[in-house]
């Protein structure tokens, strides 16, 4: 089945997020989308599954002007997609959530559960079709989600930004099944915008930014050729920084173990230490331990036992409050949700973590002058783009976002900076002010923990790198190290010679 | 094209270590129970028999009445009670399982020791007791079937009580009017959907908060209902005056000794319970519209990718809740009562919907819970009929205690659907 | 009541997209830049929700007071003449000239309509001049004639009072549907104090209130304890502890030596002592007493509270984002019992109003006289915000004072107010409704179809987040 769209356009208020974009898919080959975060990428598969419904253009399978009313209709139109949060329900058994939205057609359960064998045979994925999806790890999940698309016999599939959550290795997996897909015929589009990954998998790329198509290129190009197309101008992917000068600020952790809500241990007998005026790169897959180790540091894990020292301090135990207080400056991994009140006004965010005493209240009292003053200065220092103070914090771009974090958190006298995916989501010209921010720290002699699931970022800010795998450290090496090593690090494999490696 | 070779490896499935983590909640509440019963059954015992009568006319057979020495019987159960505590403290402490055989015999010898307590040197009909139990239960439970539809479906439903008492004004006018008790029913059911109605069109359309929806809707038909009761029912009488349904006992069952009068000697609406209940149970875990149902009260984008129309789905399911609670009002003025008051549910719907939360949202659950309740109630009114140790309104309290102890996670485990209380924005 | 969280691929977020360093259709050939000086521009105005439904979405309570001040009195106008309209179709239906004329209505339909006129005129004019102006007796003097003004003021107290109590909590992201067993505690602890102590006059009312802002800030605390400490839902919690404090207080009120009056067999209290009941500002014929001022200043006070002290602060971020709270170093467990602490401190003040301002004579379980349920509604319709919450107390009291008048000189029964009230909150709650009834054009104007995208987009991010 080919697929094409032609000449889509969506738009959301005064913004095109598609500006006529053609596409064309053909069965039997894998179509690579490639675009910045908020190129439109997501935008787009959304109206081709039916979510969106597009301004302008069409949608056309083989030829035939398609009309989707919902997802529904593309369904059984063809078009599968596997989501980048899935879609299934944590209650419902691998089998109910095949079932849902089928049920005759699929005959019941127990032709529900036929069906998951018979994919599952296909594909050796050995998923039974009565687990429940809340006990399921995540990869295993996303291969439910592939069988929920296939089961309605999928002739063209979307994968948006499949490979987030999953390790190195089970990329690879995934990408031998998107393989061997191809290869029974299927037309599938992969969204991503990892260069890597489109480099080793793709027929044909297209790239998109900034909601348009700037054009196609071949599988053969060079990874800075495919980043300068993504982001419309030659990309600097190295950080500027001078080798680091250490100071006698440290941060000993040792023996840090910590329990989620179920017993299991998310960190596992974790050990390292940062001096000033180096930053350590926490590495690893996504959901390896890293947010929970970085919230233990902060005070927010209940379940933590082992040692945190900051110049000799212990700081577990400690309440949220009595660590910030210690001089620890911290950049959570969802600015949205756990940095900043959207409904706050930039001025009331910057004084968010300084809400009792001097200087900004004063007999219980928040005193407006100095908050504003506060405000105006760090408005200007750190480039917040914004009408004034008063703007509320969540109509703020991402990027200025993430500026306002930042101002709040080094604009305090600090002992110890954790910056948790300080890029996340970011465009490139704010990420490279946030990493010149993360050095300017560093430089003052500061120690600095990044944590990032972006090889590139870990590559580029670190002096020494941990990797993380299942809780534990599988490794502190240095920054040099090849990527390849990194990657077999993050599947758990241990390197032949690393420091540390305690856990 | 590329290097990768097709290798799809089996899935290994992760798992991280786990520490060993122990559940005190539930020894603890044992406990504190086991030193209730050992105050009130051994400290402050009461002297006497207590004579439980467990016969009624019509039996099969009587059964001879129990005579229980209260004092003996008192240290007994103490004795039980401290001995399941302790093995609920071992399992615990092991990290063991325990089946759900223990809080059942754990409630049971409590209530009988308590009865024993508080009867001794009077009588107590058993048999009466079960009669009431489930006449004040068919209420809670028709609500908390409303109640378990509408969260299921991922609608937080507290205008149960409006529900019930629309219902039950309904019917009692309609039926009046017409002189036809199924014309009520019918009529009261077709009242409680509309106010599931609103609550489903401020909820789903409006996005609405609902547990604002749900306060004002039962605040709205609570002054509706006395604004039309004061101004129409109490001049003309002759619209508050229903026939009422007939008890329609069934040959034989009803003579089954003890359950026997409590459970088919009953009007229709109670026969129609017995039917609904498991259909619901069966139709929520074994068919496409449980299936549907559940989903969206779980994760409605999800059911909405794969071609499910949650807001429709949502708004009969809600309307199909206030039709099962409309029964439930029916029956305070079709079958118990046989007119309208002012107010007459009386937080009876509130009663309903700590069933439902302290049922974990399951049908069969939330049925127990709502006899529990039942049974707590008709206990009060048994007791304060021979002179009880206990004052009644501490007798009243204990629904309400127990389901804030359920919330809390001192007993047993709630767990809403994910989706209940949120509004899908789509559309 | 999160900052609306949004996807980093979300396209409604436009500075994400870097539009310096290049025209978008530079093509293949992109044009080099090598500092990027401006990385990005300011957000559009358009970013920001205009739609009623996205603004409910974000917060239901600051947006409603929003829709009601912020230039959309209109809104609130027309909710509560709707709301009127409503309340008067049932009066009329109710009527029994009405009834009797609509017999013969297509015979002669000026019967019935006149009928209806003067049923729907006769209650709302009483309705009017119980809770406004007396004019009938506008020749007694200015006195009589404003007095029924004063009534409203009166009732107007403990609704104001417990109106802050659900607004607070609302402004930390809780419902507090337990204003019944706040004020019955309150109630019973001021009327304990009241009847059976013997203190100098202004200190004893004083005490008596201060003991009973105590006890319902108490029963609120635990509502706030369990839901801080062990999760469980305010909503549940509050509801089953109104039915809790009511057993128990019933209890203590039939229970000889706890609160019944001695020689009485009602569970009814003794009567308070003169010295414990708040003494009236203007003296006969005005019934307006000091609590009326308690109330303005506990107004006063939960506005410096919310707004201005570094307790509201904490208060509010913890209402819009707890997980921002919690990384920023605030106790959102401390916190949220505080709201609960405090909301039924304010409950509690209604309840001691009630005691020592409107039932001196000995009280009932019934002393709160819904009160607790009334407050919702007056926070609601103003807007969570504690002058919002003032004026909605006074209208809502006016419609009690003219209620009794309405139930008195034209039978209306009372309860319509109930039915009214609701309404009005429904309306004000739905503006989209209110807009289709009167034909008004829907804010942003927005084809169904980009409304339905741009809500599933936000369904979209909001369930990733999840």
């Amino acid at each position: 089945m080919t697929l094409e769209l032609q000449g889509i356009t969506k738009r959301f208020g005064a913004l095109t997020a598609n500006d006529h974009i053609d596409l064309e898919v053909r069965a039997g080959e894998i179509h690579c989308l490639l675009g910045e975060n908020g190129a439109g990428k997501s935008t787009l598969m959304n109206v081709l599954y039916g979510l969106y419904q597009a301004d302008e253009g069409q949608i056309l399978l083989d030829g035939e002007v398609q009309r989707f009313a919902g997802p529904g209709d593309a369904m059984r139109a063809g078009i599968g997609m596997v989501h980048q949060h899935f879609m299934l329900i944590p209650v419902f058994t691998v089998a109910e959530n095949v079932l849902l939205g089928h049920e005759r057609a699929l005959g019941g359960l127990a032709g529900a559960k036929q069906k998951v064998r018979e994919i599952s045979d296909r594909f050796g994925f050995h998923i039974d079709p009565d687990a429940r999806i809340e006990d399921l790890p995540v990869g295993v999940q996303q291969r439910v989600e592939i069988i929920k698309a296939l089961s309605q016999d999928a002739k063209v599939l979307v994968f948006d930004e499949p490979t987030a959550v999953l390790t190195p290795q089970e990329t690879d997996e995934l990408m031998a099944i998107m393989q061997q897909l191809r290869d029974e015929g299927t037309a599938i589009v992969f969204i991503t915008h990892k260069l890597r990954e489109v480099r080793a998998i793709a027929d044909r790329i297209t790239v998109i930014r900034l909601g348009k198509v700037v054009g196609e290129a071949s599988p053969d190009s060079s990874t800075t050729e495919l980043a300068s197309m993504m982001v419309g101008r030659p990309v600097e992917l190295t950080v500027q920084k001078q080798p680091p000068v250490l100071t006698d600020n440290q941060l000993e952790v040792s023996g840090l173990t910590v329990l989620d809500a179920i017993g299991q241990k998310v960190v596992n007998d974790v050990s390292f230490s940062v001096r000033g005026g180096e930053v350590l790169c926490i590495a690893g897959v996504q959901g390896n331990g890293q947010t929970e180790l970085t919230e233990a540091i902060l005070g927010l894990q209940p379940k933590a036992t082992g040692s945190i020292r900051l110049n000799g301090r212990e700081l577990l135990g400690k309440s949220v409050r009595d660590v910030l207080d210690a001089g620890v400056g911290f950049v959570p991994e969802d600015r949205k949700v756990d940095g900043l009140v959207g409904e706050y006004s930039i001025a009331e965010n910057l004084m968010l973590d300084r809400y009792r005493g001097a200087p900004f209240v004063s007999a219980g009292t928040v005193d407006r002058g100095a908050r504003d003053e506060f405000a105006a200065e760090k408005l200007g220092a750190f480039d917040i783009r914004a009408q004034d103070i008063h703007t509320r914090v969540g109509t703020l771009s991402g990027g200025n976002q993430q500026k306002v974090v930042l101002a709040r958190e080094l604009g305090r006298p600090l002992a110890l900076f954790v910056a948790s995916q300080p890029t996340r989501g970011l465009d490139v010209g704010s990420i490279e002010f946030v990493h010149s921010q993360i050095i300017a720290t560093r430089d003052a002699g500061i120690p600095v923990i990044v944590v990032s699931t972006e090889l590139d970022e870990v590559v580029g800010l670190a002096d020494r790198i941990a990797v993380m795998y299942r809780g534990g450290i599988v490794g502190i090496v240095p920054a040099a190290t090849s990527r390849d090593s990194l990657g077999l690090m993050m599947a758990g494999e241990r390197p032949a010679a690393a420091e540390g490696a305690a856990a | 094209m590329t290097t990768q070779q097709p290798t799809a490896a089996p899935a290994e499935t992760i798992e991280l270590e786990r520490a060993v983590v122990r559940h005190w909640k539930a020894p603890i509440s044992y406990a504190v129970l086991t030193v209730v019963a050992l105050v009130l059954m051994v400290l402050l015992a009461r002297d006497g028999d207590a004579r439980l009568r467990l016969a009624s006319g019509s039996d099969f057979f009587q059964i001879p009445d129990a005579l229980l020495p209260a004092r003996a019987t008192g240290v007994v159960i103490v004795v039980l009670l401290a001995l399941l505590t302790a093995y609920a403290a071992w399992a615990a402490a092991t990290v063991r399982r325990v089946g759900v055989w223990l809080p059942i015999a754990f409630g049971v010898l409590f209530v009988l020791g308590f009865l024993t307590w508080a009867g001794a040197g009077a009588m107590i009909p058993i048999a009466g007791l079960l009669f009431a139990t489930v006449g004040l239960s068919v209420p809670l439970i028709f609500g908390a079937m409303g109640g378990v539809i509408s969260e299921r479906a991922g609608v937080v439903n507290i205008a149960i009580e409006a529900q019930l008492l629309g219902g039950a004004f309904t019917g009692a006018v309609v039926g009046s009017a017409t002189g036809s008790t199924i014309v009520g029913l019918l009529a009261a059911m077709v009242a409680a959907v509309l106010v599931s109605m609103v609550l489903a069109v401020f909820a789903i359309r409006y996005f609405v908060e609902q547990v604002i929806v749900g306060v004002v809707l039962n605040v709205l038909i609570a002054g509706l209902t006395n604004f039309l009761y004061s101004s129409l029912l109490t001049d003309n009488p002759a619209l508050n005056s229903p026939e009422r349904l007939p008890k329609l006992p069934i040959p034989v069952l009803e003579s089954i000794p003890l359950l026997g009068p409590a459970l088919f000697k009953q009007s229709i609406i109670v026969y129609a319970m017995y039917i609904i209940v498991p259909l619901i149970a069966w139709g929520l875990f074994k068919t496409t519209w449980g299936l549907r149902l559940r989903a969206i009260g779980e994760h409605p984008l999800a059911a909405d990718t794969v071609g499910i129309r949650v807001t429709r789905l949502r708004f009969w399911n809600v309307s199909l809740a206030g039709a099962v609670a409309g029964l439930g009002g029916a029956y305070f003025t079709l079958d118990s009562n046989g007119a309208f008051t002012r107010e007459m549910t009386a937080g009876l719907g509130y009663i309903a919907l700590a069933a439902v939360i302290f049922g974990q949202w399951h049908p069969i659950k939330a049925t127990a819970a709502a006899l529990l309740f039942g049974f707590a109630s008709a206990l009060q009114q048994t007791l304060g009929a021979i002179g009880s140790p206990v004052p009644s309104e501490f007798m009243l309290m204990l629904p309400y205690v127990v389901t804030i102890l359920a919330v809390a996670g001192f007993i047993g485990q709630s767990r809403a659907p994910a989706a209940s209380g949120k509004p899908y924005i789509k559309q | 009541m999160n900052d609306q969280p949004r996807d980093t691929d979300d396209p409604i977020e436009p500075t994400e997209q870097q539009r310096v360093g290049g025209s978008p259709d530079a093509g293949q050939q992109p044009a080099v830049v090598h500092a990027p000086e401006t990385t990005e521009v300011a957000a559009p105005a358009t970013t920001v929700a205009t739609d009623d439904r996205t603004v409910e979405q974000e917060d239901p309570w600051g947006s409603a007071f929003r829709r009601i001040m912020g230039g959309n009195l209109v809104m609130a106008v027309l909710a509560i003449l709707t709301s009127l309209v409503v309340g008067g179709i049932l009066i009329a239906a109710t009527d029994e000239r009405v009834q009797a004329t609509s017999g013969y209505f297509f015979a002669r339909p000026s019967d019935m309509l006149s009928a209806a006129w003067e049923a729907v005129a006769g209650a709302y004019s009483a309705l009017f001049q119980g809770s406004i102006l007396n004019l009938a007796r506008a020749d007694a003097g200015f006195a009589q004639l404003i007095k029924p003004l004063t009534d409203t003021l009166n009732f107007a107290t403990p609704l104001i009072a417990a109106g802050l109590g659900v607004a607070i909590a609302f402004r930390v992201g809780l419902f507090n549907i337990g204003g019944r067993g706040q004020m019955l505690w309150a109630a019973a602890a001021a009327g304990w104090v009241g009847f059976s102590f013997q203190l100098p006059p202004v200190l004893h009312v004083l005490v008596a209130i201060a003991v009973g802002i105590v006890a319902g800030a108490i029963w609120g605390g635990i509502a706030g304890l369990l839901k801080a400490y062990t999760g469980a839902h305010e909503v549940i919690v509050t509801i089953m502890l109104n039915f809790v404090a009511l057993w128990f207080i019933t209890w203590m009120l039939r229970t000889p030596g706890l609160l019944q009056n001695p020689g009485s067999n009602n569970p009814i209290s003794p009567a308070m002592v003169e010295t414990a009941v708040l003494p009236p500002i203007f003296g006969p014929p005005f019934s307006l007493h000091w609590g009326f001022v308690l109330s303005v200043a506990a107004v006063a006070f939960c506005s410096w509270l919310i707004n201005r002290s570094s307790l509201g602060f904490q208060f509010r971020a913890v209402g819009y984002n707890p997980s921002a709270a919690l990384n920023a170093g605030m106790d959102v467990k401390r916190i949220t019992m505080l709201a609960m602490v405090f909301a039924g401190g304010f409950m509690g003040l209604a309840g001691a109003q009630q005691v020592t301002g409107t039932v001196t004579t000995g009280f009932t379980s019934g002393i709160d006289a819904g009160i607790g349920f009334d407050a919702i509604t007056v926070a609601l319709l103003g807007g969570s915000t504690p002058w919002g919450t003032f004026f909605a107390g006074l209208l809502f009291g006016a419609f009690k004072a003219g209620g009794f008048r309405m139930q008195a000189a034209e039978g209306v029964p009372i309860d319509i107010i109930l039915v009214v009230q609701s309404f009005i909150v429904l309306f004000i709650a739905a503006p989209p409704l209110v807009r289709a009834m009167f034909g008004l054009p829907q804010p942003g104007t927005k084809s169904r179809r980009r409304r339905r995208d741009e809500a599933a987009l936000r369904a979209m991010t909001k369930g990733e987040q999840a």
